[in-house]
């Protein structure tokens, strides 16, 4: 039988986080982007929990309560943003947002 | 004496109320309400005057700390005030003369619509100088001298839509700024050697000063004295300040303001007492002025100019007096002088008014017939100035001049110097008086081409100086133009109000009698001497009784004599007066224009090279500074797209790069 050891999970996270690495580069969404930022969040959260269950070091678990709080408060700005930005212009892609060139 | 703290807060007082509701008042209220709030100024100071008067003689300082003004580390300066018999004296004067002056502004003024303007600067200028009398250290004193600075400024420029007056109220701020120095950096040298701007700490300090030092500080405290007093080489200003109205000529630029330098240098005695040399050169200084401004006098035909000349003449005996470590002379001729001299000034006012704002002697005469009370009084003020006994500048001026006879080996120069100086006043003020109350009714004859000429001469000598003053004369010639066309052939003169016409016989009064104030035959008769005696340190020694009396008789003889001269040139027509008045005498000899011209070639050229230096150099730093960032911001700009998907990508490679090298530097 196939042993779940850690380097799965880590694999997995990796992937998860590849995926929302190159999502945020190539697509132009908005919405797709922050998903993206999400998935490279919650990436981040798996490889937390996995070293905190194979370290025995409960200092992992109690960061990846800090990384959902934040997550929840920037989802709630960003979600908001991105409200507003589609509100003023149907299929506002992201490279039309551009107004802080300098 | 806890009172002493409502003498400068009356007009304070005042001040504020005139600022918030001076317009609602209305004239005349508003001048009276002004008025009232300096007699009562004057009332608290007899009541802390007899105070005094009732306690033993050494014991007469009282200090009053109101609160701590500046505690800056070891520095200290405290608002207090001191009541002592030399700030008492001087309040009782100031205030005294104020209130006369303040009544007489109501009357003169009536027509001004910025009449209550004018009392606001007349009680804001009694409240600095109450202050800087009544100040407990130099720092409070300094405050108070800067008041009266700028009051003199407000007051000089008061009719401000007439360039001249503008610009003379600019010269007198000026030139009172380079006196301001001196006594700034007289206060650092103070405080950096007796450790406090007390003055009861330097009076106790002083026998500890080192020559050398005593000397820096005395020049430097007479810096600030020749430019508040009017002395060579900064006198300049104060016959210009004739510009404003004639009250604020009598009370600031005749009476008060400009004996603010001689109280100082009696209130620092002490240090002068260490200071060597430095009395030489006051004493020096002081009769040169006399001298040179007599001289000016002689040929002035502005009615104020002669007695602006005057004044600068009279302060001059006043430093005499100070060089020469007698204290009391100097105290005792600033109380005759401001009543006399106060008294002249009110009753040129009076002309003035009476004769349409014109102001040249050459357009009057007989005036006596149409101003009996003016004439009267002015006379007086003629017979006192002139020294003749027993009338108050008699006194006063002869314990000068004895008080110099006695003062080392060049004593007898001194005093020679002096004696021609009084010679000289008694035959100006004597052109003066028959020009403008005796003689022919001149502005009935058909002057209006003469006074033109005059007008004329007085803008080429402006054009000969130098570009600047140019102005300032075509404007003085508008002046003139406007202000003899009021004065016209069938002009009938009338007497002034009451409310003009008291203070100077209130002055009149004060003239004849001030000198009982210290009469030389006994040691009690000495009251002022007396009086003043626990403020000054070391003894002045006068001449002996004969000597005095033979001096006494030679400055009468002068007197008289001048006072015949004149009567000889100016009524009899004996001499031509034109060989006396010389041009280079009208012109001051030509003292303001070669600073003028001066000022005007190498000074600008200098100051244009340092206004160079701070535009282009100076400047030129802070803006590079400025246009450097604003060009690396230009070059590093468009790192900002504003396309969110390159900055991401540039988290990417900047995360990764971290990594590598994260990964690499665990692994060596």
């Amino acid at each position: 039988m196939l042993e779940l050891t850690e380097t799965w999970y880590l694999v997995l996270a990796s992937l998860i986080f590849t995926i929302g690495a190159v999502g945020l580069l190539v697509r132009r969404n908005p919405l797709v982007m922050f998903m993206c930022v999400e998935l490279m969040l919650n990436a981040t959260t798996l490889t937390f929990v996995t070293f905190s269950k194979a370290l025995n070091d409960v200092g992992g678990q109690a960061s990846v309560f800090f990384v959902l709080v934040v997550a929840a408060a920037e989802v709630v700005v960003g979600l908001g943003i991105i409200v507003a930005i589609l509100r003023r212009q149907d299929n506002a892609d992201a490279d039309d947002l551009s107004l802080m060139r300098g | 004496m806890e009172l002493i703290w409502l003498i400068p807060a009356f007009p304070v007082v005042g001040f504020v109320v005139l600022v918030l509701f001076g317009r609602l008042l209305g004239k005349p209220a508003a001048g009276w309400f002004a008025s009232a709030m300096v007699a009562g100024s004057f009332a608290t100071t007899l009541v802390v005057f007899l105070d005094l008067l009732s306690t033993q003689s050494a014991q007469r300082v009282f200090e009053q700390k109101l609160y701590t003004w500046m505690p800056a580390g070891s520095f200290t300066a405290t608002f207090g005030l001191m009541a002592d018999p030399l700030s008492i004296m001087m309040c009782l004067f100031v205030t005294g003369i104020a209130t006369l002056i303040h009544i007489y502004s109501i009357g003169y003024m009536r027509d001004d619509e910025n009449f209550s303007k004018f009392f606001i600067y007349l009680n804001l200028f009694v409240a600095s100088m109450l202050l800087l009398v009544l100040g407990n250290n130099l720092l409070l004193t300094f405050l108070g001298w800067e008041g009266v600075g700028l009051c003199s400024f407000l007051l000089i420029g008061f009719w401000h839509t007439d360039l001249a007056n503008s610009s003379a109220a600019k010269k007198a701020f000026v030139a009172n700024r380079i006196g301001d120095f001196g006594f700034m950096v007289g206060i650092f040298l103070v405080w950096v050697t007796v450790g406090s701007i007390n003055y009861a700490d330097i009076r106790a300090y002083a026998p500890n000063l080192a020559a050398g030092t005593a000397t820096a500080m005395a020049l430097l405290f007479f810096l600030g004295a020749t430019g508040k007093s009017a002395q060579l080489p900064l006198y300049t200003w104060l016959p210009d300040a004739m510009a404003g109205p004639t009250p604020v000529s009598a009370l600031m630029h005749a009476a008060t303001m400009v004996t603010a330098g001689v109280y100082l240098m009696v209130r620092l005695n002490p240090i002068l007492h260490e200071a060597g040399w430095a009395n030489d050169v006051i004493a020096w200084v002081g009769v040169a002025t006399a001298l040179v401004a007599a001289t000016i006098a002689v040929a002035q035909n502005d009615i104020k100019k002669v007695l602006a000349y005057s004044t600068v003449s009279q302060l001059g005996y006043m430093f005499l007096a100070v060089g020469t470590h007698n204290y009391v002379a100097a105290m005792f001729h600033m109380v005759t002088h401001a009543f006399f001299k106060a008294l002249l000034f009110l009753g040129s006012g009076s002309v003035i008014v009476g004769m349409a704002h014109e102001q040249d002697m050459r357009r009057y005469g007989n005036l006596r017939k149409y101003m009996p009370i003016t004439a009267g009084t002015f006379i007086i003020g003629w017979l006192a100035i002139a020294g003749v006994p027993p009338l108050s500048g008699f006194w006063s001026k002869d314990e000068i001049l004895a008080g110099a006879f006695n003062a080392g080996p060049a004593g007898p120069v001194l005093w020679l110097l002096g004696l021609i100086t009084a010679l000289l006043t008694a035959f100006y003020m004597t052109r003066q008086v028959i020009m403008t109350f005796y003689g022919d009714e001149k502005w009935r004859e058909d002057a209006h081409a003469e006074a033109h000429a005059g007008a004329d001469e007085a803008a080429e000598a402006g054009d000969e100086a130098t570009g600047a003053p140019v102005a300032t004369a075509v404007a003085a010639v508008d002046h003139a133009h406007d202000d003899h066309h009021g004065l016209t052939p069938d002009h009938e003169p009338v007497e002034s109000p009451w409310t003009m016409t008291f203070p100077l016989v209130v002055l009149a009064g004060f003239s004849i009698v001030a000198g009982v104030l210290n009469l030389p035959f006994s040691d009690k008769l000495e009251r002022l001497g007396n009086w003043l005696h626990p403020v000054i340190i070391g003894e002045h020694h006068m001449p002996n009784a004969p000597v005095l009396f033979g001096l006494a008789s030679g400055a009468i003889t002068t007197s008289i004599v001048g006072i015949l001269i004149g009567y000889a040139v100016y009524e009899k027509r004996k001499a031509d007066p034109s060989k006396i008045e010389l041009s280079v005498l009208a012109r001051g000899w030509f003292i303001d224009e070669s600073y003028s011209k001066f000022m005007g070639g190498p000074g600008r050229a200098f100051y244009q090279g340092v206004a160079d230096f701070d535009s282009k150099i100076v400047d030129g730093v802070v803006n590079g500074v400025g246009k450097g960032s604003l060009g690396i911001g230009r070059l590093i700009r468009p790192a900002q797209s504003g396309i969110i998907r390159t900055y991401a990508l540039g988290f990417g490679v900047g995360a990764v790069l971290l990594l590598v090298f994260v990964v690499t530097r665990m692994s060596l």
